[in-house]
């Protein structure tokens, strides 16, 4: 009780950046207070003592939900039980537009991102104060425990003077024992998002080129969906922030630079190279920005490799799609899928110079469950994607007797 | 306001802030058969998500809709269902993830449960450790046909797996599938109306017994394919297995590897040295009771230089053969030829004659097989020297160790003859 006196003393004292510290504790005190209390709730018998674990752990609650209520710097969880509601993480600032980041939260693009049905993303990164990432050049970088990745899927609105409509927001944490895999799902009044590990399907409506307006069954994935991609030999990974795919300018609050210098200017990264000397893919959708090959291959990099790469959940297929590798057969160039299930009536993965012979082609553009890829996280065919892909199939020379990467 | 209701206004506020902030474990709904199928769906996955080692998910009598792809991530955790009947999981008009069920998780044991009309595979597990699969049945309601999902029940880059008792029926591509694992035991399953029944494909120690194989297009297949992350399969033995009348249609489509298996065929050892066939019942294949050949027989060119696509050391013994080759697949031009070269009805086994270049001790031996018909079709020599002779074949391998799994208490039995000459 003392500190909890001595914390609301502070406040009146206006010493606001001691009283976060010692809230921080007390949050920590309490919620295991409470997650050990419920424990012993359900072997207790006794009624008295159910009651008075109940009044205890009720209490705790309290200190909980008060003291997220009067943070206002982001606050890590970095174990269960994770807040069941996105602003308790105080990444954004409230009463504001939605995603206004809080202090410390930092938005980042990617070169190429993952296709996800045209959704709209939006990301953050966040790490706690003192501590950066280690940089990596091929991998992904080391994230300091405590690390929140923040991604928001919104659709525009498809009206003129409608709203955006934000669907759900990911969290990957760096918990105490390994990433964990967060899905939050936006209310309708669009203020805050709820933790739900298993979602529903969501209607969302986007508007097309062609100006027609489409509905769109968007599943939102559950958490050991989410593993499902973050995965690479059962460890849970983030997959987006690799040096190659950060390596670009960001149109910051304080003005535009690189995210990799920024990032280290910031103490939030460690170790890297200047942005010139680290390696960077291109956008996949501006043709300014790289060859042909390497936007083909910087999509499915980021839309496939994830899955199609050793350690990857679908390392069974003998397939990598990663961006590391300049091994034509290693995309599966003339190979026979042998253990994939049905294949479009086509005989190889990866046909040079014929994209329609080319299962990778078929998969991309089906949208039925047994076929299409990724296998989640899309209800739609990516038109532009797979145009890209096809362009690039068409001009590899050779056939599926002998092969040869054109130059890179 | 008296204290005490002070202290009960103050304990209501608490209680209104708890529900805020403490989320109460997630995965606590009752499975029960009264929930909508969207509700019954989102409780079991919730579940799933929720289960922590130790966790037994019991599922309740029923039919129950789903239209994603049900996962687990957890180790250590049991899905047990009221039986293959009662309880089913029915995945028609699945809309997202390819398979039934996709678990990747160690110590995960699934028994007495039904799964049907996946979009994908039925159960599939992935790189997990201590697998046990027990009354489970996989079906596809529809007639077999190339749009069922390709695999029945199909563990791959797994470990100590063992499947027994269970069933699977019209898998566009295998029922069983095995693939790219080691240590594995399958028993008393059957499998009929699949393309092929049982398939062990780039699996180390493998045993494959008393199991039903019938109507399907192939019975029990054991080989190596290239391309394949795993490769080196071998030790694997097929013994006491009924592989009765495989004569049902190959409805893959040509692209397809598995289009190449012929209807007909009763047991397939390819591409694999260390396999052990024996007391087995294979009768009534109609294009023949067995096959042992290399990869080289499909007329693919190899271009994984970590393959080895001969056949050696297979031990074939004790086995009862009867009415093989009477019908052999007009499908393929290499059975057409085959045919042709050797005659019909087709004899009981085909032998390639294909030997590795420089292998010294490579060979094929066939042991007390009763009356069993043989031909080496000289595959090398365009059917040049075709011979049915088996006596070059009468020798003995040392037998195949029995598998032994740490969540399986069952001795399986060694084989007595030839064993260890």
């Amino acid at each position: 009780m003392k500190s909890v006196t001595k914390f609301f003393n502070r406040r009146v004292a206006e010493n606001a950046e001691e009283a976060q510290r010692d809230c921080q504790r007390l949050c920590a005190t309490s919620a295991s207070l409470c997650a050990s209390a419920v424990k012993r709730q359900l072997r207790l018998q006794s009624l008295s003592k159910r009651v008075a674990i109940l009044v205890l752990s009720l209490f705790a609650l309290t200190l909980t939900g008060s003291c997220g209520m009067f943070s206002t710097d982001v606050v890590s969880f970095i174990e269960e039980p994770f807040p069941k509601q996105l602003s308790e993480w105080k990444l954004f600032v409230s009463g504001s537009k939605p995603l206004t980041p809080n202090k410390g939260v930092v938005p980042y693009d990617l070169n190429t991102p993952l296709f996800s049905d045209y959704a709209d993303k939006y990301r953050f990164v966040w790490m706690p104060a003192g501590t950066s990432a280690k940089y990596s050049e091929d991998g992904v970088f080391e994230f300091p425990v405590g690390t929140v990745l923040a991604k928001t899927f919104a659709f525009p609105a498809t009206e003129a003077g409608g709203k955006e409509r934000i669907v759900e927001t990911r969290l990957l944490v760096h918990g105490k024992t390994g990433w964990v895999a967060l899905p939050y799902v936006w209310n309708a009044e669009q203020t805050d998002a709820r933790l739900e590990l298993v979602a529903s399907p969501t209607e969302v409506t986007r508007k097309a080129d062609d100006g027609s307006v489409q509905k769109i069954n968007y599943i939102i994935p559950n958490s050991n969906e989410c593993k499902q991609c973050h995965d690479n030999n059962k460890v849970t990974l983030p997959i987006g922030p690799k040096a190659r795919n950060l390596n670009k300018d960001f149109p910051y609050a304080d003005g535009a630079a690189n995210q990799l210098a920024y990032w280290a200017k910031l103490g939030y990264l460690k170790g890297a190279p200047t942005a010139d000397s680290a390696p960077k893919v291109p956008a996949w959708d501006k043709a300014e920005s790289g060859s042909l090959e390497a936007r083909a291959r910087a999509y499915l990099d980021n839309n496939c490799a994830h899955c199609h790469q050793p350690g990857g959940s679908a390392e069974a297929s003998g397939v990598n799609f990663s961006f590391t590798h300049s091994d034509l057969r290693k995309l599966g160039a003339c190979k026979m899928p042998n253990s994939a299930g049905y294949s479009g009536g086509h005989q190889y993965d990866l046909v040079p110079g014929n994209p329609a012979e080319s299962i990778l082609l078929f998969r991309m553009e089906s949208t039925k469950a047994k076929e299409m890829m990724p296998e989640i996280g899309r209800s739609m065919s990516h038109k532009e994607g797979v145009a890209l892909v096809r362009e690039w199939l068409a001009t590899l020379k050779g056939s599926c007797g002998e092969v040869k990467l054109a130059a890179k | 306001m008296k204290p005490k209701s002070l202290v009960l206004s103050a304990l209501i506020l608490a209680s209104a802030f708890a529900m805020n902030s403490c989320s109460a474990p997630t995965g606590e709904a009752a499975l029960s058969s009264s929930l909508s199928p969207a509700e019954f769906q989102k409780a079991l996955q919730e579940k799933l998500i929720a289960a922590k080692s130790g966790s037994v998910i019991e599922l309740p009598e029923g039919r129950f809709q789903f239209d994603k792809t049900l996962s687990l991530t957890a180790n250590g955790v049991t899905i047990r269902g009221k039986g293959m009947a009662k309880t089913v999981l029915a995945f028609k008009g699945q809309t997202a993830g390819s398979a039934g069920m996709l678990v990747k998780a160690n110590d995960f044991t699934i028994e007495d449960v039904a799964i049907e009309d996946a979009a994908g595979d039925g159960l599939k597990t992935e790189g997990s450790t201590n697998v046990t699969i027990r009354r489970v049945r996989v079906e596809w309601t529809a007639a077999l046909n190339e749009k069922n999902g390709p695999y029945g029940i199909y563990p791959v880059t797994s470990k100590n797996v063992l499947i027994e008792d269970s069933f699977v029926k019209g898998a566009a591509d295998a029922g069983f599938y095995l693939g790219q694992s080691e240590n594995a035991i399958m028993r008393r399953n059957r499998a009929e109306g699949n393309v092929a029944g049982f398939e062990v494909e780039n699996c180390k120690n493998v045993d494959v017994y008393e199991n039903t194989a019938t109507n399907n297009s192939g019975g029990i297949l054991v080989f190596n394919l290239p391309d394949l992350p795993v490769q080196g399969g071998e030790k694997v033995r097929v013994y006491n297995n009924q592989v009765v009348g495989n004569n049902a249609p190959n409805v893959a489509p040509k692209s397809q590897t598995v289009y190449n298996l012929p209807s007909g065929l009763g047991v397939s050892v390819m591409a694999i040295k260390n396999v052990e066939v024996f007391n087995n019942t294979i009768k009534d294949n109609n294009t023949a009771n067995m096959h042992i050949i290399s990869y080289l027989a499909m007329s693919q060119e190899i271009k994984d230089k970590t393959y080895n696509p001969f056949v050696s050391n297979v031990y074939v013994h004790d086995n009862q053969f009867g009415g093989s080759g009477k019908n052999p697949d007009a499908r393929l031009e290499s059975v057409l030829a085959v045919a042709k070269a050797v005659g019909q009805p087709m004899p009981d086994i085909l032998y390639d004659g294909m030997v590795e270049p420089g292998a010294t001790d490579a060979k094929i031996c066939l042991q007390n097989n009763g009356e069993v018909t043989f031909a080496n079709f000289d595959a090398a020599n365009q059917f040049k020297k075709v011979s049915r002779d088996a006596k070059k074949h009468q020798c003995t391998l040392p037998a195949l160790t029995a598998i032994t799994l740490p969540q399986d208490g069952t001795k399986s039995m060694t084989s007595s003859a030839g064993g260890g000459k």
